[in-house]
């Protein structure tokens, strides 16, 4: 490490820490607990609540250790390293008149807080509190604030901590909440009360080292010692945000973040937090025959018998699509299958994109999540990535906030929570802009870490392979490729996304994609959770939905596989940097419903071409060995030698048109968000002040 | 401090008029065009100064004018006690209560508004009279003391006393003009039959002549130009 | 050391009372503005070395050296404009001098900006005055006016050194009297104090290096450098020199503002200037020396304590703002302080914990105590509370909440006693020693 290092003196024993460090991070390193409320790592630095004082030898009164750093400290007179204490009676005086301080308007009402058994202020007054109260005064009351369909209110619990405040200020962007007022009245609140419209609000809920925010869905359901906890990962947009889902018995109750520093950070977006009130709702828990215009349920022999029947047909009329929260394996089994059928009508790409079949590089976020900090200018094609991935939004919001990196933007011009320059609406902007001198394209080459982020919206086009080879080429031409740094990003929305182009779900030899299947008449069409296209293309054909949700594609059905959710099942998922992450099953499928490799297990026995494995372990042994880069957990590929950006896409003119966003209703991007009645909430209030404006 | 909310009942609109945007515009040139929201409290106050009081269509103008966001208006105005987040009466008597005024008899000053007026907040019956108890007003060789706040401006009225009070809000009510500072026979805050400040030699213009400058026993060149 | 009355002819503030012209003219007839150039054609080091040569310690409370303070900017100009910021939030209850000097002599504290600025290479100056102080900010921005239109500053002035003097003011907040809550609301935001470090002249407005200065450590500034740093440093006792303006309130026959020898025995200054204690010497119970932030001190310390930084702080007073707030034997000093204690309640910014709850808990004991409703092991546990407070806040409206208290206890703790005494005993708590005339 190239940083400073400075001898400091902790409760006595000496250690070398980095002088950037602030004490409590000092402290930490020579393994000290410090207790706090307001300091959050990802957060400025408030000093508000004083719980983490401790004791300057030779200064008059103790000091944050939040809010000062090692550089800061006096040494002794003599010359003796710095030292303070942490342990002594001091320090542990300061911490219980701070802890009192915090309690004496904090009501006891732990038994009715939602916050009980994980909660700052009871954990921390258990170890640091006096035991018992001074205070025979009344207690302050603070009236409750709304805060919209997701953030549930008990103001009076506040202990203005001010971490809400700071999260949607600086992470969320989104200033909407405040403190007012002063002194012991002051309160936190939205202006007038009016609904936080962040994507990302939710994580105050998190952040809230109290009972105040709670999360409106969850509230009075359930104590966190009854809940059994699973690491898992998110599948609601392709950045596959490092999640725990909560749940009793078969339900899942809530989910919330895991720290993963090279994909969410500790943040999760709304609709990863309320994806779980879809689980629970809408879903398809037997197998279903229409009949005489009418689903009646089936069991699965006669199910897989009529599917079986179907699949046996013209192999060239047969065609196979995956939805976007499909997993590796569920993919690799009916990829397996197709083969072994001959059906070459494949594809994972129900948007239309226009990707897939080069390099692997040329559909990855080759900058990875985590070096868009690294990046001096980004320009975002297509995508609005607040919609399309809120958490990557906040880090590009982050590398603005903190290194001042120059934003711009070709495509529609949305808010995006930091200031840009708008270059442009169309892709003709996109295709001139390498041979411009001035504007952007300066920014862009004057960077040391050109970042090019192509979203969906670009890519869906029809010529969205031509789009795809000027972003290619304007990479290469600023700079933004080389063995260090790879900066041409394409940001994907489906989580199925790059696993599904990494094992070649895409059309074989004489095969159509989307496009392709609903022009050409098939007799045939397997949906695997695919509800995002227009359903009514495939005219006749016999409609097999493999899925856990009845959503559009339930409706379109003829036959209906039930299948687990992405919680009732372990599952691979590669995210738009092509980081190959687990999911792990959390609950149990339900009713009927199976995991979805098995479904297409199943029915290749029934057509007599069983695939060549009986469990997961022998599918994903199958899965690595066709498809190695799958096998890299955990790893994000980013820049290597020899990738060239300008044999990106395909060669051809773009059209002169306008890019429109992959994602326009947040919330409601899949069958199971679409089941949540919270979200359903918030996109109705987001909707709302459009529809006024339009009246 | 006691809890500060906006008005329940709250007009549709608000827009400055041709003398508050005057006013605007002499206080924002005085900030860096891109720190502009330090102008925040002088232009809530100019809205205050032009409709008695702060309103919410008025905090959400300034916020849209200092391209802030409306909660970090809303803040500053709930933070800052002058201002009045309710109508008031025409007269606005804010009663400074703090220790020095309140050894002086300020309690007596509270006793006759609570009197004439009612509770502090509340308009009068007339219309005309508002009253708070502040905090210290830095008047305190005048105590006790108020300020008025009406049409006429912002005035401190000191060396108070009940009767005076009293008297004066007789004449605020029938609409005479009233003497601002001190109700006594000072002039400011100068001890009364004062022996300081008499030296004629200060006022008959012989500070004024060129003189040496002391401590220079080194001339230096000219450093000016840093 | 002998006491030795400061004469007229040794005051800075000649317009203290605004008995004359308060305009450019009156100023200048008065010697403000005479020599000004010479001052800055001796230089900043100059200007810096003789600031701190004459002993001048800051007049808004903490007492920190002037010229130290200014000696603390970067000497380099960077990328980020220096700012001179002047404290004119002059909310101390007891302090009412900078007011003075603000409407009566304006054209001192604008010259003082000016050499202060140009020892600090700031080109830019804003005056924060508090809200309430309407007339002072309108002679303040009056006197700019006069200023700018006789060339005296802008950016072709007759002195050299293109500058500017803004007035700012706040709304109703005596936190803004924080240097760096100041900041905070002159960037347009609520009042609350910073972390510190970073300190102003590293981080100040709006990130810029930046000195805050109180009005009389600014406007003292030209006429120290046009008599020289000995001439000041000759009043007062060593560290604690110079004159000074001391503001006298509460019970005293005649209240005023009136610029002194440092040093002064508190009985004489009470005394000579302010009539004396109303009911006579004798009939004093009590004295805040230096505005509601410090300790009270009852009778026998205020017979022969001398008004400066040493000599209240040996008394676990302190000078502050020199504002001395008289109680005769009348006052009911439980109520005083708790009246204090309100005040710091409803001041409190509310951002760090200790100050939000401690001063809303400290007033509620006080408020019992003072009608007897309480017990005596209270006492000690308010004594405690407040040492809760003291020391662990973001900025020193903690420690200013905690003082009174502290003092209270530590002077009046048998008063306080008898009251509750009284009350469980039936008797009235309180009955008012009125002086006998």
């Amino acid at each position: 490490m190239s940083e400073d290092l400075r001898k400091i003196i902790i409760d006595g024993e000496e250690i070398e820490v980095p002088t950037s460090y602030t004490l409590l991070q000092a402290a930490e390193a020579a393994g000290r607990e410090i207790p706090r409320f307001c300091y959050h790592e990802r957060l400025s630095v408030a000093g508000n609540c004083r719980m983490c004082l401790v004791e300057l030898v030779g200064a008059p009164k103790p000091a944050a250790s939040c809010a000062m750093n090692v550089r800061d400290m006096r040494g002794g007179p003599n010359g003796e390293p710095p030292a303070m204490n942490t342990l002594s009676p001091l320090v542990k005086k300061a911490r219980e008149g701070v802890m009192e301080f915090l309690l004496i308007n904090h009501p006891l009402d732990c038994p009715i807080c939602d916050q009980g058994g994980e909660c700052d202020l009871q954990d921390q007054s258990l170890v640091y509190g006096r035991t018992g109260s001074r205070f025979p005064e009344n207690k302050r009351a603070v009236e409750d604030k709304e805060m919209g369909p997701i953030i549930a209110t008990e103001m009076t619990r506040c202990i203005q901590c001010t971490r809400c405040v700071r999260f949607v200020t600086e992470v969320a962007g989104s200033p909407e909440i405040g403190m007012i007022g002063r002194g012991e009245d002051a309160e936190i609140t939205t202006y007038l009360e009016s609904a936080v419209t962040s994507e990302l609000s939710g994580n105050v809920i998190d952040l809230c080292p109290v009972g105040a925010l709670t999360s409106k869905p969850y509230a009075f359901n359930a104590r966190p010692w009854e809940l059994t906890k699973t690491e898992t990962i998110d599948v609601m947009d392709a950045l596959g945000s490092n999640i725990r889902v909560d749940a009793r018995g078969s339900a899942v109750l809530r989910i919330l973040p895991r720290v993963h520093e090279g994909v969410n950070e500790e943040w999760i977006s709304d609709k990863t937090r309320y994806a779980w009130e879809g689980l629970g709702r809408q879903r398809l828990d037997k197998a279903y025959v229409r009949e005489n215009g009418k689903l009646r349920p089936a069991d699965w022999p006669e199910a897989l018998t009529i599917a079986a029947e179907k699949l046996g047909g013209d192999a060239s009329k047969i065609g196979m699509i995956a939805g976007d929260l499909c997993s590796a394996e569920e993919m690799k089994a009916a990829k397996d299958l197709a083969d072994a059928l001959g059906v070459t009508s494949v594809d994972c790409r129900q948007d239309g994109a226009k990707v897939g079949g080069g390099a692997r590089e040329d559909y990855l976020f080759n900058a990875t999540i985590a070096g868009i900090e690294e990046a001096d200018a980004i320009l975002i094609i297509g995508a609005n990535p607040r919609t399309e991935a809120a958490v990557l939004n906040a880090r590009i919001r982050k590398t603005w906030l903190h290194n001042d990196t120059k934003v711009g933007l070709i495509g529609e011009a949305v808010d995006l929570t930091y200031p840009y320059e708008h270059v442009g609406t169309s892709a003709a902007i996109l295709a001139g802009l390498k041979k411009k001198r001035s504007g952007f394209i300066k920014t862009l080459k004057d960077a040391k870490r050109p970042l090019i982020l192509v979203g969906s919206g670009a890519l869906t086009r029809a010529d969205g392979a031509q789009v795809l080879r000027a972003a290619g080429e304007l990479a290469d031409a600023v700079g933004a490729v080389s063995a260090e740094w790879n900066g041409l990003s394409i940001l994907h929305t489906a989580a199925s996304r790059v696993a599904g182009l990494d094992l070649g779900f895409v059309p074989g030899e004489g095969g159509h994609d989307v496009a392709g299947m609903q022009s050409n008449p098939l007799d045939t069409v397997v949906l695997m959770g695919a509800d995002e296209l227009d359903l009514a293309q495939f005219g006749d054909a016999f409609v097999i939905y493999v899925g856990s949700h009845g959503d559009a594609g339930a409706h379109r059905a003829d036959l209906i596989l039930p299948s687990a959710a992405w919680t009732e099942q372990d599952g691979l998922f590669a995210n738009t940097e092509g980081r190959v992450q687990l999911a792990y099953r959390a609950t149990f499928p339900k009713g009927d419903a199976k995991e979805g490799w098995a479904i297409f297990r199943a029915l290749s026995e029934r057509l007599g071409k069983t695939l060549p494995y009986n469990n997961l372990t022998e599918l994903r042994h199958k899965l690595f060995e066709d498809v190695p880069v799958l096998a890299g957990i955990d790893h994000a590929p980013g820049a290597s030698e020899g990738y060239d950006a300008k044999a990106a896409g395909a060669a051809g003119d773009v059209e002169a048109t306008d890019f429109v966003p992959a994602v326009r209703n947040f919330y409601f991007t899949n069958p199971i968000v679409r089941a949540s009645e919270t979200l359903a909430e918030c996109s109705a209030l987001a909707s709302g002040p459009a529809q006024m404006a339009a009246e | 401090m006691s809890v500060r909310r906006l008005a329940k009942e709250q007009p549709e609109s608000f827009a400055f008029n041709k003398k508050s945007e005057a006013e605007i515009k002499f206080w924002l040139a005085k900030y860096p065009e891109a720190k502009k929201a330090s102008a925040v409290i002088p232009m809530l106050w100019i809205a205050q100064k032009q409709e008695g009081w702060v309103s919410e269509p008025a905090i959400r103008e300034i916020a849209n004018r200092l391209e802030m966001p409306y909660i970090r208006v809303y803040e500053v105005a709930t933070f800052y006690t002058m201002f009045n987040l309710e109508p008031v009466g025409t007269h606005l008597i804010q009663v400074c209560g703090t220790t020095p005024c309140m050894l002086r008899g300020s309690d007596e000053l509270i006793d006759v508004c609570k009197k004439r007026i009612g509770k502090p907040h509340e308009i009068s019956a007339d219309g005309k009279f508002t009253w708070v108890e502040v905090e210290c007003m830095g008047a305190c060789a005048n105590a006790p003391m108020i300020q008025l706040a009406n049409p006429d401006g912002d005035h401190y009225i000191e060396d108070l006393d009940g009767a005076k009070l009293e008297a004066l809000m007789d004449d605020l009510a029938a609409g005479k003009t009233v003497k601002y500072g001190p109700q006594s026979d000072r002039n400011a805050s100068e001890p009364h039959g004062t022996k300081v400040l008499t030296d004629p030699s200060l006022y008959d213009g012989s500070r004024a002549k060129k003189i040496k400058l002391p401590n220079t026993a080194k001339p230096e060149t000219s450093k000016a130009e840093g | 050391m002998a006491t030795q009355l400061l004469q007229d002819k040794d005051r800075i503030f000649t317009n203290l009372f605004g008995h004359h012209d308060a305009g450019l003219d009156g100023a200048k007839q008065r010697g403000c503005w005479n020599g000004t150039k010479e001052i800055l054609e001796q230089g900043r080091d100059w200007i810096i070395d003789q600031m701190k040569a004459s002993g001048l310690r800051g007049r808004g409370g903490a007492g920190f050296p002037t010229g130290l303070k200014w000696s603390f900017m970067p000497k380099e100009v960077g990328a980020r404009p220096h700012y001179l910021v002047v404290n004119a939030d002059e909310s101390e209850p007891g302090t009412c001098k900078d007011r003075e000097i603000m409407r009566h002599d304006p054209h001192l504290l604008i010259e003082g900006c000016l050499i202060a600025s140009f020892s600090m290479q700031a080109h830019a100056c804003y005056i924060y005055l508090r809200g309430e102080y309407v007339t002072e900010r309108l002679a303040m921005e009056k006197a700019v006016k006069e200023a700018y239109e006789a060339k005296l500053i802008g950016d072709d002035n007759i002195h050299g050194w293109p500058f500017h003097v803004y007035i700012h003011h706040g709304a109703g907040a005596y936190i803004c009297g924080e240097e760096t809550a100041l900041l905070e609301s002159l960037e347009g935001k609520k009042g609350q104090p910073r972390l510190k470090p970073p300190f102003p002249a590293n981080a100040g407005l709006y990130g810029c290096p930046t000195t805050v200065n109180n009005v009389e450590s600014i406007a003292v500034a030209g006429t120290i450098l046009r008599r020289g740093a000995d001439w000041f440093a000759s009043f007062g006792r060593e560290r604690n020199v110079g004159t000074k303006i001391f503001s006298i309130s509460g019970h005293v026959n005649n209240p005023c503002n009136v610029e002194e020898a440092m040093s002064i025995p508190m009985k004489t200054l009470i005394e000579t200037h302010a009539g004396g204690v109303r009911g006579g010497w004798d009939n004093l119970k009590a004295v805040i020396p230096g505005g509601s932030s410090v300790s009270l001190l009852p009778k026998d310390i205020c017979d022969d304590v001398l008004m400066d930084f040493d000599a209240l702080s040996a008394h676990k007073s302190g000078l502050g703002t020199a504002a001395v707030i008289v109680m005769d034997k009348s006052t009911d000093v439980v109520k005083a302080i708790a009246r204090i204690s309100y005040f710091y309640r409803h001041e409190s910014c509310g951002q760090c914990t200790p100050c939000r709850e401690g001063t809303g808990w400290m007033w509620r004991v006080l408020t019992r105590m003072a009608a007897g409703e309480s017990t005596i092991e209270e006492i000690d546990m308010l004594l405690d509370v407040a040492g809760q407070v003291e020391g662990h806040t973001i900025c020193a409206l903690g420690d200013a909440a905690a003082w009174p208290v502290q003092g209270l206890i530590r002077h009046f703790r048998s008063e306080i006693e008898d009251r509750i005494n009284n009350y469980r005993a039936g008797k009235p708590v309180f009955v008012s020693q009125v002086a006998a005339e």
